[in-house]
């Protein structure tokens, strides 16, 4: 993908424009200059389609779910648990009660950690990683090792970001109880083969946790036929609010895994004595629920599934591969993270400025991209850096954005080269 | 461009490319560490303190131009002073890239007002300040690392 077109190659016949105009922050601007906005991976921008469906739940529509009898909230409850079937569709899983509304996928992960963790984990077994998680798919289960002697083993990936697939099968054994990866790595982009990575884990005996924080955005999902057990995305980078997600479990698993937080909306009944616990995946969501965000992220999935996905995927795949050939033009610039099979995602670092310094002058360009260690701080140290400039592609992104990066680098270049 | 040429002025940059007492060779008898997770900068800033005097400072690690610059700059010119004297500079030079001071250093400190300009960029006061908390805690023995973010 990323070593056939060159800069000089015109874009395919994609739409971006009219998809563009319909993000009304995208025609802002900031330090006086247009907004060139680079930073998807972190948080994608939201769709007028999404900032009316929250407006218009405030607006109209809004009251407490599942609580009241009376009209409105009826209305509300039947908008909010629409979402499990876009959800639903969304992923293809096979049933509206294997969607449970969280708030990211940093929650979908602690809620398997804790839930379906402590209940099934013990002293010696084994949750097996890789070395480009996400802080979120790292952490949760280090608090488990720390508290209940868990082992956590971390699978290599080599010089490319691309994970070594002898090493993972080497370290899969029968102590292995989950093999928990992200579906694409938000710091180098690399795309896994999760569902190769499934079948070897279940063969092993494992369960699969997939985090599709990245995934979810960029590639057409179908869990049924990864058949991993638990899938996690964020609605906030799916073009929909922050503080809300999905959490897909399978069937059979939600119901038998344990409540993680007690409250409301999640018993059946509760006496002082004893407390029957609502069926999933109600037992899984105690309290208030983001109401108007969880109907804003069923919008922004309706607003992604409108589009033409097979021109989007196409789309995404010309920004990579422009932007890859843009980029190594540049002398001293060395893109961290090359695997054949990429999305949406540039990592670079110069050798003559830290990102952090190159970051505040394209800010002052109007240019918005991540520098830092993207909460994937084992990537940073695989590679010897202490942080990467990120530029990352959403659905509106355009060439135009990449040509501003490259005149933004060159101003790099005149002030600290 | 004009306030960024300000941010990176050739001073700036030169600390950066040569900081000034890098590397631990001399004797200390104080240090701490100090990291900034935002740029996952990180800095060790060694001291040595006699009857109440820094006699002699000195860090590693890597950081940003500004964050190096500055503990380049810091190096230097709390070389020899009081330890009364070095905490008494930190808050002012903390008042000038926080913007709550607007006048420019003089006595001894002018060097530092190169580092003014990151008063436009509040992202960027942790960056300033990191060496300067870290020999803070240096020179009051605490044994935490110094986190900025
Ligand atoms: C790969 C990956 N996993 C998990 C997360 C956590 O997502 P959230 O912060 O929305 O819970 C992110 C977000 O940065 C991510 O990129």
């Amino acid at each position: 993908m990323t070593d056939t077109a060159s800069p000089t190659e015109t874009a395919p016949r994609f739409d971006a424009a009219a998809i563009r105009d319909q993000f009304p922050i995208l025609g802002t601007r900031s330090h006086g200059k247009p907004l060139t906005f680079l930073d998807s991976a972190a948080s994608a921008q939201k769709p007028q389609a999404v900032i009316d469906a929250v407006a218009e739940t405030y607006a109209f529509q809004y009251a407490n779910v599942h609580r009241g009898v009376y009209e409105l909230s009826e209305r509300t409850s039947a908008a909010f648990e629409a979402v499990r079937g876009k959800a639903r569709g969304l992923i293809n899983a096979a049933h509206d009660n294997e969607i449970v509304f969280t708030s990211g996928a940093t929650e979908g992960i602690n809620l398997v950690a804790q839930s379906w963790g402590r209940a099934n984990l013990g002293p010696g077994d084994e949750v097996l990683i890789t070395e480009m998680e996400h802080h979120s798919n790292i952490v949760p289960w280090q608090l488990l090792r720390d508290e209940m002697g868990i082992t956590l083993k971390v699978a290599p990936f080599d010089d490319h970001g691309v994970l070594i697939m002898e090493a993972f099968e080497k370290l899969l054994s029968e102590r292995t109880k989950l093999v928990s990866v992200t579906q694409i790595s938000n710091a180098l982009g690399t795309v896994l083969p999760v569902r190769e990575i499934t079948a070897m884990a279940h063969a092993a005996g494992a369960l699969v946790l997939v985090d599709g924080a990245q995934g979810v955005p960029h590639l057409a999902i179908d869990v049924r036929a990864l058949d991993c057990d638990f899938y996690t995305f964020s609605g906030h980078k799916l073009y929909g609010p922050s503080g809300t997600g999905v959490l897909y479990g399978k069937a059979d698993l939600l119901a038998h895994m344990p409540p993680w937080k007690g409250g409301g909306d999640m018993i059946t009944s509760v006496t002082f004595e004893k407390t029957e616990f609502a069926a999933p995946p109600m037992r899984f969501e105690a309290g208030t629920p983001n109401i108007a965000g969880i109907i804003g992220m069923g919008a922004a999935m309706d607003w992604v599934a409108g589009l033409d996905q097979g021109g989007l995927a196409a789309h995404e795949d010309d920004l990579l591969a422009y932007g890859a050939a843009c980029l190594s033009e540049i002398p001293g610039l060395r893109i961290i993270g090359t695997a054949p099979d990429k999305a949406a995602v540039i990592s670079f670092v110069l050798n003559y400025a830290h990102p952090h310094d190159i970051g505040t002058v394209l800010d002052n360009q109007g240019v918005a991209v991540r520098t830092g260690h993207h909460c994937a701080q084992p990537v940073m140290e695989h590679f010897d850096v202490a942080a990467t400039v990120r530029a990352s592609f959403g659905a509106y992104s355009s060439r135009d954005d990449i040509d501003a990066l490259v005149n933004a680098l060159e101003i790099v270049r005149e002030l600290l080269g | 461009m004009s306030d960024l040429r300000e941010l990176y002025q050739e001073v700036i940059l030169d600390h950066y490319r040569s900081p000034r007492n890098f590397g631990h060779h001399q004797p200390s008898n104080r240090e701490a560490k100090g990291n900034n997770p935002l740029c996952g900068d990180k800095f060790t800033v060694y001291a040595l303190v006699e009857d109440g005097m820094v006699k002699d400072i000195s860090f590693e690690g890597r950081g940003c131009a500004i964050s190096t610059a500055s503990a380049s700059l810091m190096t230097e010119l709390l070389k020899g002073q009081t330890e009364q004297n070095a905490q008494a500079m930190f808050e002012r030079f903390r008042g000038v890239v926080t913007g709550e001071q607007d006048q420019r250093l003089d006595d001894g400190l002018d060097k530092l007002n190169v580092l003014a300009g990151v008063r436009g960029y509040p992202m960027r006061v942790k960056c300033a300040t990191l060496a300067w908390h870290t020999l803070k805690a240096a020179l009051n023995q605490t044994d935490e690392t110094v986190v900025t973010e």
